[in-house]
C-alpha cells in the first residue's frame, strides 16, 4: 500500500455537497421554528430617539418585537472594557446595519413585514466614517482598504433552548469557543450548551467571530420556548459580518545608497468600525510582528492606535493583520528601489534573511522564523520567466504608444501560519492554541477520527483520513471524520489561522499513532512475538523475517474488545486521544510575480501573467492544494508532518504583487505609487495628470 | 397577501401547492418543496448560487416567483444524477476538485450544465463567459473552468439534463 500523505485523492466531502445534500445551517427544520429578522440603523451614527413597534406587533404571524429595552440583563459581547456592545442597539446607532429591534414571526416573510413596519425616529450625529492618519511630515503613507469577506453563505443561526440547555447550530469557525462564550453569557454549564456547525459556506475568519444574532436567537428562544432562526440577508451580510484589512500605515524607513534596509518605523492605525471586535482587536499586534517580512532591518519601531469608526466592525480576514504587512514592507522595498534607482529584486536580495540564518529570531518576542528559503523561492520563481526580456519589452513599450505599457511586480512573502501557541492564542480570548484529535477504531477495524478544527471547505475529512490511512495502516475508504459539534467532539478550538494541517493534522497524526501503539501490545500478545519484531504492513502487523506469521489490524481491532483474550487489566478498544499544542508559529513564504498591461486610452489593468512559489511545507494532498500554487521542497518544521498552511498565502502575497506591478508599469511617468484597488478610473486619472 | 395554487413538477415529481403570489421560487423549492440543495447566497440574481433549470433553461431561482413556474418542469441539483450516478458535471467537480466548502456548488453544476446544452465543447473563455453569472469565494475559478471542461468530455450535460432540455 503506498503512502496516503502526498496523493491527489478526491474528496470524501464532494458527493453529498454535489448533489444537493449537504446540511448547511438552513437546511435544518425543526418543528415549531419561528423566524427572527432585524430591524436595521440605514444611519451611520444617530441618536435612537424613539422606536414605535406597536403597528409591528399587531401584524399576523407576529410573536414579537424587542428593542434593547425589552432585554435588560442580556449581556453584551466581549470586547474591550467599557466597550462591549449590545445586541440591539441602546440609545445610540453607531454604523449602518447596526441592529436597532428584532421581530420573531411564523415565517420569514411576515417577519420581514414586521420588521419594515417598526418605526425609529433618529436624531442624526456627525459621522466619522473613515481614518485620516496622522501623517507625519515626509513620511509616506500605505492605505490597506477596508474590505468584506462575503463568504457565499452569509450569517445564519438556530437555537433550540430547552429544559436541559441551549443548542445552536451555528455558521462558525469556532464552535467550541462560542460554546464557551454563550455558557458564560447566559451563565449555564459548558455542557447545557451544544453548539453545532454543520456544513459552513465559507468563512474566511469572518466566521470566527460571536454575533449578537447567536445571542439574541437563544435567549428568545429561551423566551417563546420554540426553535428560532434567522438567515441573514446577503444586503445585510454587507454591512454586518465583520470586514477585513482597514489599516493605515505612516512609514519612515532608513536605508543606504545601495539598498541596505536600516530602519523601519510603522505607526498603524487600526479601523475597528462602529465597536471593536473581539477577534479583531488583536490584529494590528500581528501586523506588528510581521513588518520585517522576509528581510533583516536592525531596528523596527512599530507603533499602533485603534480607533473606533462610524462603520461595520473590523475582524479576522484571510489572513488577519499578516497580508496588511506583508502590502506594507513589500510596497516599501519598491519604493527604496525607486528611490534610489535600483532593480527591486536588487534591494530584495540585498536584504532577505539567508537560510543559514534560519532559525531567525526578529526582534518581537516569540516570533522566530523557523526556516524558509527566501532568495531560493525567489530563485525558483525567476527559473520560470526571462526577467532581462521583459524590463526589454517594457522599455520597448514606453516608446510605443501602440502598445499597452508592461509593469511587472514582485512580492516576496512570510506570513504566519499553525496558530498557534497557547500564549498567542489567549491574547484572543481563546482557551488555547493547540489542537485535539480522537482516533478510534471499530470492531471491524475500521476508523473514526473526531477533531476540534472545524472546516469550511479546506477538505478536512479527506486529509485527515489521508493522514490516518498513512499512520494506521487502514484503507482510506474506511475512516471517517466527526467535526463541528460540542456535543461529540472533545475540546477543541477551530479552523482558523491556517492551522488545520499543521496543528490540527498533527493532533490527528498523534492521536493514530496512540493507537498504533497500542495496537502493536496487542499484535505482540497474539502472536507471541515482541513488539520490537513486528512492523505494521499493508494494513497487516508481520514479525520481520517472517511474513506468513501476522494479524491484521482488524483483528487487532476486534481482539482489543476480548478482555478474556488479553492479558489482564489491559484498556479495552483501541480509543484515544491526543492534544497537540505546535512549539512555535509556522511561516509559510515564497515569492510572487504579477505582470500586469495598462491600457493608456482607458487606464484598464489586465493581469497579463501570474505566477507563484509557495513553500507550503509538506503537502497532504496536491489535489487540495493546487489551488495555491507551486509548492517547493517540504522540509521539516514546527510540527510532526511539517506542514505549514497555505490557506492564507494568496492573500498574504499577492495584493502587493499587482500593486507592484501596476506602479512599475507607471514608473517611468515618476508614479511611486498606486491606492488599492486600481480601478480604469483611478489608472486613466494618473495618466492624464501625467500627460497634462 | 393573495394566494394561488401552482402546479409544479421538480426532478420528475409534480406536486399542487398553495403559495402567496410574492413567494419566490428558491423558497418554494426549499420551504415548500423541502429541496435544501438550492441555495440562497445573494437578494439579487448576483451570484448564482440558487441557479435551476426551468424548462430547459437555467434561471435564477431567486428572481423567478414560484406562480411564474406553475405548470412548469423544474430541474435541481438533486436530480441531476441518473440512477445513483452522478451527472459529469457533478464528477467533474469532484474530479478537477471545483469545490471548497461548497456552497455555490449546486448552482455552478447546473449553470455548467446549462452552458454544456448550449455549447458541448467550450474553450477556456467560453467556460468562464458561460458561468460568469456565478460566484464562488473558495476556488478562484481556475479549477472550475477544469472541472467543466473535463465533463465536456466525459458526456456533457448528462443524461437527465438531455433528457430535461430535450422535453
Amino acid at each position: 500500500m503506498g503512502s496516503m500523505v502526498g496523493a491527489a485523492v478526491v474528496r470524501k466531502e464532494d458527493p453529498a455537497l454535489l448533489t444537493g445534500r449537504g446540511t448547511y445551517v438552513d437546511d435544518i427544520r425543526l418543528p415549531g421554528t419561528v423566524h427572527m429578522v432585524y430591524v436595521r440603523s440605514y444611519l451611520a451614527h444617530a441618536k435612537i430617539v424613539s422606536i414605535d413597534t406597536s403597528e409591528a406587533v399587531a401584524k399576523p404571524g407576529v410573536l414579537g418585537v424587542w428593542t434593547n429595552a425589552d432585554l435588560e440583563g442580556l449581556p453584551p459581547n466581549r470586547s474591550v472594557p467599557g466597550m462591549e456592545r449590545p445586541c440591539l442597539a441602546r440609545d445610540k446607532v453607531r454604523f449602518v446595519g447596526e441592529p436597532v429591534a428584532v421581530v420573531v414571526a411564523a415565517d420569514r416573510y411576515a417577519a420581514a413585514d414586521a420588521a419594515e413596519a417598526v418605526l425609529v425616529e433618529y436624531e442624526e450625529l456627525p459621522v466619522m466614517a473613515s481614518i485620516e492618519a496622522a501623517t507625519a511630515e515626509g513620511a509616506v503613507p500605505i492605505k490597506n482598504q477596508r474590505c468584506a469577506a462575503v463568504p457565499l453563505e452569509p450569517t445564519v443561526c438556530l437555537a433550540d433552548w430547552q429544559a436541559s440547555g441551549l443548542t445552536l447550530w451555528a455558521t462558525t469557525q469556532t464552535p467550541h469557543h462560542s460554546r464557551n462564550e454563550l455558557a458564560a453569557m447566559f451563565g449555564l454549564s459548558q455542557q447545557e450548551v451544544r453548539v453545532v456547525a454543520p456544513d459552513v459556506g465559507g468563512g474566511f475568519g469572518a466566521k470566527a467571530s460571536c454575533y449578537p444574532e447567536f445571542i439574541l436567537t437563544a435567549e428568545l428562544s429561551k423566551r417563546l420556548r420554540r426553535p428560532v432562526k434567522f438567515v441573514e440577508t446577503r444586503s445585510e451580510n454587507m454591512t454586518s459580518m465583520v470586514h477585513g484589512r482597514a489599516q493605515d500605515h505612516d512609514i519612515e524607513v532608513g536605508f543606504d545608497d545601495d539598498g541596505t534596509l536600516l530602519a523601519l518605523r510603522v505607526r498603524i492605525t487600526q479601523d475597528c468600525g462602529g465597536w471593536p471586535d473581539a477577534t479583531g482587536i488583536g490584529l494590528p499586534t500581528l501586523t506588528s510582528f510581521m513588518a520585517g517580512g522576509c528581510y533583516k532591518i536592525p531596528v523596527i519601531a512599530p507603533s499602533f492606535r485603534s480607533v473606533v469608526t462610524n462603520t461595520t466592525p473590523v475582524g479576522a480576514y484571510r489572513g488577519a493583520g499578516r497580508p496588511e504587512a506583508s502590502f506594507m514592507i513589500e510596497r516599501v522595498v519598491d519604493h527604496v528601489a525607486a528611490e534610489l534607482g535600483l532593480d527591486p529584486l536588487d534591494v530584495r536580495r540585498r536584504n532577505f534573511v539567508q537560510p543559514g540564518e534560519m532559525p531567525f529570531a526578529t526582534q518581537f518576542e516569540g516570533i522566530v522564523y523557523d526556516e524558509a528559503d527566501f532568495p531560493g523561492a525567489l530563485d525558483k520563481l525567476l527559473t520560470t520567466i526571462d526577467y532581462a526580456a521583459m524590463r526589454a519589452d517594457q522599455a520597448a513599450r514606453r516608446d510605443d504608444p501602440s502598445k499597452p505599457l508592461l509593469g511587472i511586480g514582485f512580492s516576496t512573502f512570510v506570513e504566519m501560519g499553525g496558530f498557534g501557541p497557547t500564549p498567542l492564542f489567549e491574547q484572543f480570548g481563546y482557551v488555547g492554541g493547540w489542537e485535539s484529535a480522537n482516533v478510534r477504531l471499530n470492531t471491524d477495524g475500521s476508523a473514526v477520527i473526531k477533531v476540534g478544527t472545524s472546516p469550511h471547505g479546506q477538505g478536512h475529512q479527506t486529509a485527515f483520513a489521508q493522514i490516518v490511512a498513512d499512520e494506521l495502516s487502514i484503507p482510506f475508504d474506511r475512516i471517517s471524520l466527526v467535526h463541528g459539534d460540542t456535543a461529540t467532539v472533545q475540546e477543541g478550538i477551530g479552523t482558523m489561522g491556517s492551522r488545520g494541517a499543521p496543528v490540527g493534522g498533527s493532533a490527528v497524526f498523534q492521536a493514530a499513532g496512540k493507537v498504533r501503539a497500542k495496537a502493536m501490545k496487542i499484535a505482540a500478545h497474539m502472536l507471541e512475538a515482541d513488539e520490537s519484531d513486528l512492523e505494521l504492513v499493508d494494513g497487516r502487523f508481520a514479525v520481520k523475517g517472517a511474513p506468513d506469521q501476522g494479524v491484521t489490524m482488524a483483528e487487532v481491532a476486534i481482539r482489543s474488545f476480548k478482555p478474556h483474550l488479553l492479558p489482564d487489566g489491559f484498556d479495552l478498544g483501541l480509543d484515544e486521544t491526543a492534544y497537540f499544542e505546535p512549539s512555535n508559529l509556522s511561516y509559510p513564504s515564497g515569492a510572487h510575480c504579477c505582470v500586469v498591461e495598462v491600457d493608456r486610452e482607458t487606464g484598464w489593468v489586465k493581469v497579463a501573467r501570474y505566477i507563484a512559489v509557495d513553500d507550503c511545507g509538506t503537502v497532504i494532498n496536491p489535489l487540495m492544494a493546487a489551488a495555491g500554487g507551486d509548492p517547493i521542497v517540504p522540509k521539516p518544521s514546527s510540527n510532526p508532518r511539517g506542514a505549514k498552511g497555505l490557506g492564507e498565502s494568496g492573500a498574504t502575497a499577492a495584493p502587493q504583487a499587482v500593486v507592484n506591478a501596476v506602479v512599475d508599469a507607471l514608473g517611468h511617468l515618476g508614479v511611486r505609487d498606486v491606492e488599492m484597488p486600481c480601478t480604469p478610473q483611478k489608472v486613466w486619472r494618473i495618466l492624464q495628470q501625467k500627460a497634462s | 397577501m393573495s394566494h394561488h395554487k401552482i402546479t409544479v413538477t421538480v426532478n420528475g415529481a409534480a406536486s399542487e401547492d398553495e403559495v402567496e403570489s410574492r413567494l419566490l421560487l428558491v423558497h418554494y423549492l426549499r420551504e415548500v418543496r423541502n429541496l435544501t440543495g438550492t441555495h440562497v447566497g445573494c437578494d439579487n440574481s448576483n451570484c448564482g448560487a440558487c441557479t435551476v433549470m426551468l424548462d430547459g433553461q437555467t434561471v435564477k431561482s431567486c428572481s423567478v416567483l414560484a406562480v411564474a413556474a406553475d405548470g412548469a418542469d423544474v430541474l435541481t441539483v438533486e436530480g441531476l444524477a441518473a440512477d445513483g450516478e452522478m451527472s459529469p458535471v457533478q464528477q467533474g467537480f469532484q474530479q478537477c476538485h471545483g469545490l471548497q466548502c461548497g456552497y455555490c456548488t449546486p448552482g455552478m453544476v447546473m449553470a455548467a450544465t446549462g452552458l454544456l446544452l448550449e455549447n458541448p465543447d467550450p474553450d477556456e473563455d467560453e467556460v468562464r463567459e458561460g458561468i460568469e453569472g456565478n460566484l464562488c469565494r473558495c476556488t478562484g475559478y481556475s479549477m472550475i473552468v477544469d472541472s467543466v471542461r473535463w465533463a465536456a468530455s466525459h458526456g456533457g450535460a448528462g443524461e437527465v439534463a438531455t433528457r430535461h432540455a430535450a422535453h
